[in-house]
């Protein structure tokens, strides 16, 4: 075991390597269910339908992929900053089990389609419970290992961990609210449009406390790591987290623009969601910023290629977003291919590229190696970002071209296009999003390849601080 | 200080989450179904339906079907009446969705004869070409009912012994089809929407042999689905000697027919494309 200054990091390999299985699983199911919108004869229900296989994808995704990644380095994250070694190593193996019994768990309900079907909070109630369980043990382990700290400042990394602990707890419980009816059935507490304002609170910033927070935290630690080089500004960085943490929670009603909710809810979402630009751009330009003088680093260091490509596709993102939380806008856009478009930028441009660093800078440390192939890791990040712009590009051509068709209407009034007939012209751009996903795929398999190489390398011959 | 004291971060970050989340969450509590927004035509599921959207929510249709139609116009003029508060009262949990790729269902509800769903969910391709939805044919299994009663509990809706009974020896199609035929049909927007054919009507095409083509292409894409691919009539009546003049045949496309299961086509084909169906169907007549 390779542990400097005694850090329990059997636990950051344990997470590692959970999460890129579950992260690849997300995007092999992500590719499937592309092509069965393509070829619907790819569908074999009961089990192998769409309607069922997309939670999967996204609830492999987001908790496999991003919440395993997170705990990862969260985990490798904390000990560092405060210099002390984790609170309780055994709760923390007992963790890295249950989380890989309920993902895989949640595969299995969801397959057999128990489903509650509120969107990222899909799992039925005992599966929920255990999430809950997961979620406290790992926020009491992370708090206690801040209190005991042996280093009395807190980095803005810390902050953005101790947001997500509390964030995500607070989204999680009140959105699972539930009535059961059996161990495999329950109800929603809340009911139609109340039920609704709840979910999408909870949906939005799941995209805040899960998508948003936790990679600022893992980009606010590893540029600096990566680079040599300080963050420009830490002021301004804990600037952004208040107003950050605080505007995020107002705009779920965003995805219920002209909905049954009351407008003032609405009005207030578009607002927040635009005034949330400027938090999201202050660690944009603190990323930015931060090169000052260092650009040449993204031609000669690959690490700071993937973070820099992923906080700059987290500043189109926060500039796209707030533009579709505007009502005239969303009117035309919302519900068409546009969304998983936008959706996709976040998710394999921002998280996934900055993760990708993460796992490339940390996993030689932990285990003592070499990179394997720096030559592979280009390869992969060019893959990846090509997949990644074919699949979102080929989206919001999509959107814009069947909202366009949507909105056509005859000079008496009535609508040019039926519905099937704005369906049918989608075929072409849901092969090319398939490709994209192919490649991304591609690149992924290369991303393992090299990691496991690196693993299986020969150890480093000097040992170096983490 | 911050920077060097956990715990009042923790205070302070879960103060600052919390107030964006009273103020948008919790107290529009207040408002949302409220009284005064309920609608009193507005009726819980009866078991057979609840049943029919438990499969709906175990199938996830709601992943390409949303159920909200917006006050735009291409909502109201594809859909219907846009949706209200208080129709989704009953509603646990909500199925608004996020995202069409299938057309919104919240105005499906007596559109179709039970007899069109039935066939389109086991083979959708067969009356919607080239649609991409995937084929429902085992759903044509018995429905199990063992927890059909609990469930009404939890939700408190009423029920009567007779409505339970009902839904017993159903198939899971027919329980998800009595689910779709009551969805956006609790108030009356139909009969209130009906289009008012205005003006004279007369064909503007009548014996212009040049609209043909299209009103074949328009009676393939819409009509033999259900009137059969010559006309000979399946979930619909034949249509291949109809007697009918211009004017009755128009209105009949363009508002429907409720009661006889006729969808109204007016929204889709707006007048023009209607009269040049007619044109086919009184051209098809004749020969």
């Amino acid at each position: 075991m390779n542990q400097p200054e005694g850090y329990a990091d059997d636990i950051v390999k344990g997470f590692l390597i959970s999460s890129m299985v579950w992260g690849f699983a997300s995007v092999l199911l992500g590719v499937l269910i592309s092509l069965q919108i393509a070829f619907p004869d790819l569908n074999f229900p009961p089990y192998f339908s769409y309607g069922r296989l997309r939670p999967i994808h996204t609830n492999a995704g987001i908790f496999g992929w991003g919440i395993g990644s997170f705990m990862a380095f969260f985990f490798y994250i904390t000990q560092r900053l405060t210099k002390t070694r984790v609170w309780s190593h055994g709760l923390a193996r007992f963790q890295l089990w249950l989380f890989n019994i309920v993902i895989a768990l949640a595969a299995v309900t969801l397959l057999l389609g128990m489903n509650r079907s509120k969107e990222y909070a899909e799992l039925e109630w005992p599966v929920a419970l255990l999430v809950v369980v997961l979620w406290v043990i790992f926020s009491v382990n992370i708090m206690m290992t801040i209190a005991k700290r042996r280093e009395e400042q807190m980095y803005i990394s810390l902050w953005y961990i101790v947001a997500t602990l509390v964030g995500v707890a607070v989204l999680y419980l009140v959105n699972n609210a539930m009535i059961p009816v059996s161990l495999t059935k329950s109800y929603s507490a809340y009911a139609g449009a109340n039920d609704a304002n709840v979910q999408w609170w909870y949906g939005h910033n799941a995209v805040a406390m899960v998508l948003t927070t936790p990679p600022l935290a893992i980009f606010y630690y590893f540029l600096p790591k990566s680079t040599g080089v300080p963050i420009y500004s830490h002021r301004m960085g804990m600037i952004a987290f208040w107003s950050l943490i605080f505007m995020y929670l107002w705009t779920g009603a965003h995805h219920l623009l002209w909905t049954p909710v009351p407008d003032w809810v609405q009005t207030l979402a578009m607002a927040f969601s635009v005034m949330l630009i400027a938090p999201s751009w202050a660690a944009v330009f603190n990323g930015y910023f931060s090169m000052n003088g260092q650009w040449h680093q993204m031609r000669e260091n690959y690490l700071a290629k993937f973070l820099i490509f992923g906080i700059t596709f987290y500043g189109l993102q926060t500039l796209q977003g707030p533009s579709q939380a505007v009502r005239t806008f969303s009117a035309f856009i919302h519900y068409t291919d546009w969304v998983p478009g936008h959706v996709h930028m976040g998710t394999l441009g921002w998280v996934s590229l900055v993760l990708f660093a993460a796992i490339y800078y940390t996993v030689p440390k932990v285990y003592g190696r070499e990179i394997y192939s720096v030559p592979l890791a280009n390869l992969h990040f060019w893959l990846a970002v090509t997949g990644q712009l074919i699949f979102s590009i080929t989206m919001w051509i999509a959107g814009v071209q069947q909202a366009t068709m949507l909105n056509a209407s005859n000079p008496d009034g009535s609508l040019h296009y039926s519905f099937m007939e704005t369906l049918i012209e989608l075929y072409p751009y849901w092969y090319g999003r398939a490709l994209g996903g192919i490649i991304y795929l591609v690149s992924l398999l290369i991303f393992l390849y090299n990691i496991g190489k690196t693993i299986a390398g020969a150890p480093k011959a000097v040992a170096q601080n983490a | 200080m911050l920077e060097k004291n956990a715990l009042l971060l923790l205070l302070l970050a879960t103060v600052t989450i919390l107030v964006g989340t009273v103020v948008t969450m919790v107290v529009p509590f207040k408002w949302i179904n409220d009284p005064k927004l309920a609608i009193a035509s507005v009726k819980p599921y009866t078991p057979l339906q609840l049943e029919g959207r438990d499969i709906y929510i175990r199938e996830g249709c709601n992943n390409c079907h949303t159920q909200t139609v917006r006050p735009l116009l291409s909502d109201t003029e594809r859909y219907g009446e846009y949706s209200k508060t208080g129709e989704f009262a009953y509603d646990q949990p909500f199925l608004w969705g996020s995202r069409r790729t299938g057309p919104d269902l919240a105005r499906i509800g007596g559109k179709y004869p039970d007899a069109w769903h039935v066939k389109h969910m086991k083979d959708p391709q067969s009356m919607v070409p080239r649609s991409n939805m995937p084929k429902y044919a085992f759903l044509d299994r018995p429905l199990d009912t063992s927890l059909t009663e609990k469930k009404m509990q939890a939700l408190k809706f009423p029920y009567t012994p007779q409505d339970l009974a009902e839904a017993k020896g159903k198939t899971e199609l027919a329980a998800l089809v009595a689910y779709m035929q009551k969805l956006g049909n609790d108030i009356p927007w139909r009969q209130a929407n009906k289009a008012a054919v205005v003006g004279e009507l007369k064909n503007p095409f009548q014996d212009n042999l040049s609209v043909l083509p299209e009103g074949k292409a328009l009676y393939k894409e819409h009509c033999a689905q259900c009137h059969g691919d010559k006309l000979q009539g399946e979930v619909g009546p034949k249509l291949s000697d109809m007697d009918k003049p211009d004017a009755q045949v128009f209105t009949t496309i363009f508002s429907g027919s409720p009661n006889a299961g006729m969808p109204a086509f007016g929204d889709t084909l707006g007048k023009e494309r209607t009269w040049k169906l007619v044109t086919f169907l009184k051209h098809q007549q004749r020969h």
